[in-house]
């Protein structure tokens, strides 16, 4: 059997590159997308570390995280679609409103 | 150098390059369909795992229902090319990179140093079964279902509200 | 029923009251008369407590009326409290009794005075500090007259605030002075009294002289306590070295100059002397001290009326010159001898004051003798209560001066004879510029024929006033003449034994006093009158001594060069380096280090949402770091 330990190694791969994403890209719906690819990232990690541990505690939180991921997408995307009828651009750097 | 490592360094090498597309990909769709690679690489790491019924989970939700309400959107708005970086950005994508860097040297740094051992006995894999996962939400963790179901009726309503169109003269 | 004593208090107060709040309405005329009134009913009330007291046996005429309690912390107690005895009655009647007769002549003086009420509202408070002074029975409360008169004093002296002249300079300026020149002798007070609380656990004045007869203080402590409360006496006496203050405050309108600088504030120094007469026994080292400050005192300043040419600063420094008589009356321990001549002198440098204000008035201001002459013919009634006044103050028999003199100097002769021959040459020249005083303004030929055109004699309410206090100098001699001693057996039970030097002594002293004061006037006459030529050459022999004297012996020239200036140069550098450079930057620099830091602070708040999320990251990798690294 593959040890756990691989399984945490790619998990922190993931995360640290969807990490980047987000600091590095501009377009909002790109660093949404990494923002997704962090939160799997974090699955994995939990289901691997559940196997681990034999408790079934870890599989059902993973659930309870693909629910919440998925009602953020929904909503995100909906807060850009808003934001692009009046800016017109997904360019983060344009969104300047919380500016002081 | 068992079967099941060769297939997972494959699995991992694939899961790995479609991360690294999403993030350097220079269009929204080509980020997309990366990101549906992705998905896709992760619920075979579920198979692998165990967790038979997350791994389905996570095909029907994520590659079937985020990547496509993405696409959706892309298409909505247009992938636009964003132009050069802004004025004071010029050192934060170096620092982005550098801090995913430190971010990733320190987890191996943890988990290298303290191998974990073997997994678990063949009932663990039993237990990634539809059967075992269903009871276990239906009995034990009840009320975070019902939360859950709060929270995806809310984000259905807010998604609604903020994506309608503006009435006109409002 | 001496415990209605606080009424002889009570009045002038209630007289203080009314003129504020009811001044306007009752017009100038009215304000004076119900000032001069109330003064005048406690005059009444204190002669009728001293006529019970003089009923009572020696014994018996010591009281303490306490009013309330006034302070008390832990250990600290302090009863608000009169005491009356025949020493503070006698003070009583000589404040109240004088006062009230300055007050009716200021009804006249004043008249046209634009701030005619605020005068009397400020006599009236005078009179009510001052008798809070010599009424009280604790050294606090003494204090609190003490420092009531100081400002009463300030507030009249500069009671004309915006006006300046040549020999006065800005009028401010005098008040100023003399309120900081006495501050400097409140200190010596003050510290005086924490001493003597710490010696005898007491500030009330039959505690602590009870203390001291069961030796509460040492000699050296004694000697402290006196030193201190000499220097508080100089201050308020205006003695060596604090009496700069007192030509200055000619300034001030003249009853004011009569009044406090002549009859009453100043000789709450002596007053309070007598008071402590029992700590002074003790310390016969600062006693000697003070008696020789009163000697030197009284040549210093009759050397330096010889030469004035301003009547008021004649007899300005002629106060200074009798008050070191009294200074030097107590250091030698004649102590009954030395209020005798407080209230002798009373009487007479009153009336002197009030004649020259008489002159004055006449004279539409004017104070520079040389610019008067025959001034007699004009005015008869002040020239002849002048003259009274002068004779006393040169000591003539029989006039009160003369057996206040004698009575002074014959403590003087018993106890201190090097003392003693200070004073009777301090008295020579006392004479000679007595007459002069009385020979170059009233004699001879006008010097300026449009101010003696002008001149005229003064209204009744000014000249009653002057032959009362005639009277009263022409008679006074009557209270405590030789061998009789009448007022210092009355003053017995506060002063303790009355001196008894031998016939021997007492013949001398007199027959001394009567040549030498004989002597002044026949040098002062022929000078002035006969205009004979050996006086001037006696005086160009110590032609030397002239420009020390023109300049007031450089006194006030070496105070401000050696004392004002650096205090000044002092406080201005504090004002400048320490305020406003230490304390404000200080201050005004912790705000702006606020302000910077918060304006640099202020740019995380950028609403650059990439930032945000650099932040977030960065603390996530810190906390992970420090996790893994250190656990």
């Amino acid at each position: 059997m593959v040890p756990t330990s691989h399984y945490l190694i790619i998990s922190g791969a993931i995360f640290a590159i969807g990490a980047v994403g987000v600091l590095t890209r501009r377009n909002a719906l790109i660093i949404l997308m990494c923002v997704e690819l962090m939160l799997n990232s974090v699955n994995l990690s939990l289901i691997a570390l559940s196997r681990q541990w034999n408790n079934l505690g870890g599989q059902v939180f993973v659930f309870m995280i693909m629910a919440a991921a998925a009602a953020e997408v929904a909503v995100g995307l909906a807060i850009l679609i808003s934001h692009m009828r009046h800016t017109d651009t997904a360019n983060i750097d344009e969104f300047r409103l919380l500016k002081w | 150098m068992s079967a099941s490592l060769v297939f997972f360094i494959v699995v991992a090498a694939v899961s790995l390059t479609s991360a690294l597309g999403v993030v350097t990909s220079r269009w929204p769709i080509h980020s997309a369909l990366f990101m549906l690679v992705n998905f896709i690489t992760l619920a075979v790491f579920y198979v692998t795992l165990g967790a038979q019924f997350l791994a389905a989970a996570q095909v029907i939700i994520y590659a079937g229902g985020i990547v496509i309400l993405i696409l959706f959107v892309v298409m909505l708005i247009g992938s636009e090319k964003i132009g050069g970086p802004s004025g004071h950005r010029l050192w934060t994508p170096y620092a982005g990179v550098a801090l995913g860097v430190l971010m990733l040297a320190t987890m191996l740094y943890t988990f290298a140093s303290s191998l974990l051992g073997e997994p678990g006995t063949a009932d663990a894999i039993e237990a990634g079964h539809p059967k075992a996962v269903g009871m276990a939400l239906f009995t034990q963790y009840i009320l975070p279902i019902e939360m859950a179901a709060v929270l995806l009726l809310v984000a259905l309503i807010g998604a609604l509200l903020l994506a309608r169109q503006p009435k006109a003269g409002s | 029923m001496f415990d209605l004593a606080w009424l002889i208090i009570l009045l002038p107060a209630a007289g203080v009251l009314i003129n504020l709040f009811f001044g306007p309405k009752l017009g100038d005329r009215r304000v004076g008369y119900m000032a001069s009134a109330a003064v005048a009913l406690s005059f009444l009330v204190a002669a009728w407590l001293a006529l019970r007291l003089w009923g009572l046996p020696a014994d018996e005429q010591v009281h303490t009326v306490t009013l309330w309690e006034w302070i008390t912390v832990g250990s600290f107690r302090v009863a608000a409290a009169l005491l009356i005895d025949p020493l503070s009655l006698t003070m009583a009647l000589v404040v109240t009794g004088v006062g009230a007769l300055i007050h009716v002549y200021s009804v006249a003086y004043m008249e046209h005075d634009e701030h005619y009420q605020r005068f009397f509202l400020y006599l009236n408070f005078f009179i009510f500090a001052m008798l809070i002074l010599v009424l009280s029975d604790s050294f606090l409360g003494m204090f609190v007259g003490w420092e009531g008169v100081g400002l009463a004093s300030f507030l009249l002296i500069g009671f004309w605030f915006d006006r300046r002249d040549d020999s006065y300079g800005y009028y401010a300026d005098a008040g100023k002075k003399a309120f900081l020149v006495n501050r400097i002798g409140d200190f010596g007070m003050i510290v005086a009294m924490i001493a003597i609380w710490s010696a005898a656990g007491s500030l009330a004045f039959t505690d602590v002289f009870e203390a001291a007869e069961h030796g509460a203080f040492t000699a050296g402590a004694a000697t402290f306590v006196c030193l201190l409360l000499l220097l508080a006496a100089a201050g308020k006496s205006a003695q060596i070295p604090l009496f700069v203050w007192l030509p200055d405050a000619m300034a001030g309108p003249t009853p004011v100059s009569a009044l406090i600088h002549a009859a009453t504030m100043v000789t709450a120094g002596i007053y309070m002397i007598a008071r402590t007469h029992v700590l002074w026994h003790i310390a016969e080292n600062a006693a000697l001290t003070a008696a020789w400050i009163g000697a030197l005192t009284a040549l210093f300043a009759a050397s330096l009326a010889l030469v004035q040419t301003d009547l008021k600063k004649i007899l300005a420094y002629s106060t200074i010159s009798q008050l070191g008589y009294m200074m030097l009356g107590v250091g030698v321990g004649a102590y009954g001898a030395a209020i005798f001549m407080l209230v002798a002198h009373a009487f007479y440098k009153a009336l002197l004051f009030l004649a020259a204000g008489s002159v004055m008035h006449a004279l539409d201001g004017e104070l520079d003798i040389r610019k008067m002459g025959g001034l007699r013919h004009k005015m008869p009634a002040t020239f002849r209560t002048f003259l009274i006044g002068a004779v006393s103050l040169a000591g003539i028999p029989p006039l009160a001066g003369f057996f206040a003199k004698d009575a002074v100097l014959l403590g003087a002769l018993a106890h201190q004879p090097l003392v003693y021959v200070v004073g009777l040459f301090t008295a020579l020249l006392t004479a000679i510029y007595s007459f002069r005083a009385v020979f170059v303004p009233f004699f001879g030929q006008p010097r300026d024929r449009h101010l003696y055109d002008h001149a005229h004699e003064s209204p009744s309410l000014m000249t009653v006033p002057l032959w009362i206090l005639a009277a009263l100098t022409i008679f006074g001699g009557l209270l405590n003449l030789p061998f009789v001693l009448s007022l210092e057996k009355w003053l017995q039970p506060a002063l303790g034994a009355h001196d008894a030097p031998g016939l021997v002594i007492e013949l001398i002293a007199l027959t001394l006093g009567i040549l030498i004061a004989g002597f002044g006037f026949v040098i002062a006459y022929a000078w002035h009158i006969a205009n004979e030529q050996w006086p001037r050459r006696l005086a160009s022999s110590v032609e030397s001594l002239q420009p020390a004297l023109q300049n007031k012996w450089y006194v006030d020239d070496f105070y401000f060069e050696r004392i004002v200036l650096p205090l000044r140069r002092f406080a201005g550098w504090l004002a400048t380096a320490v305020d406003q450079k230490l304390i404000d930057g200080t201050v005004n620099g912790i705000g702006r280090i606020t302000v910077s830091a918060g304006d640099r602070v202020r740019k995380l708040e950028n609403g650059v949402i990439p930032s945000y999320a650099l932040a977030i990251v960065l603390g996530v990798v810190v906390l992970a770091a420090y996790f893994v690294f250190s656990i």
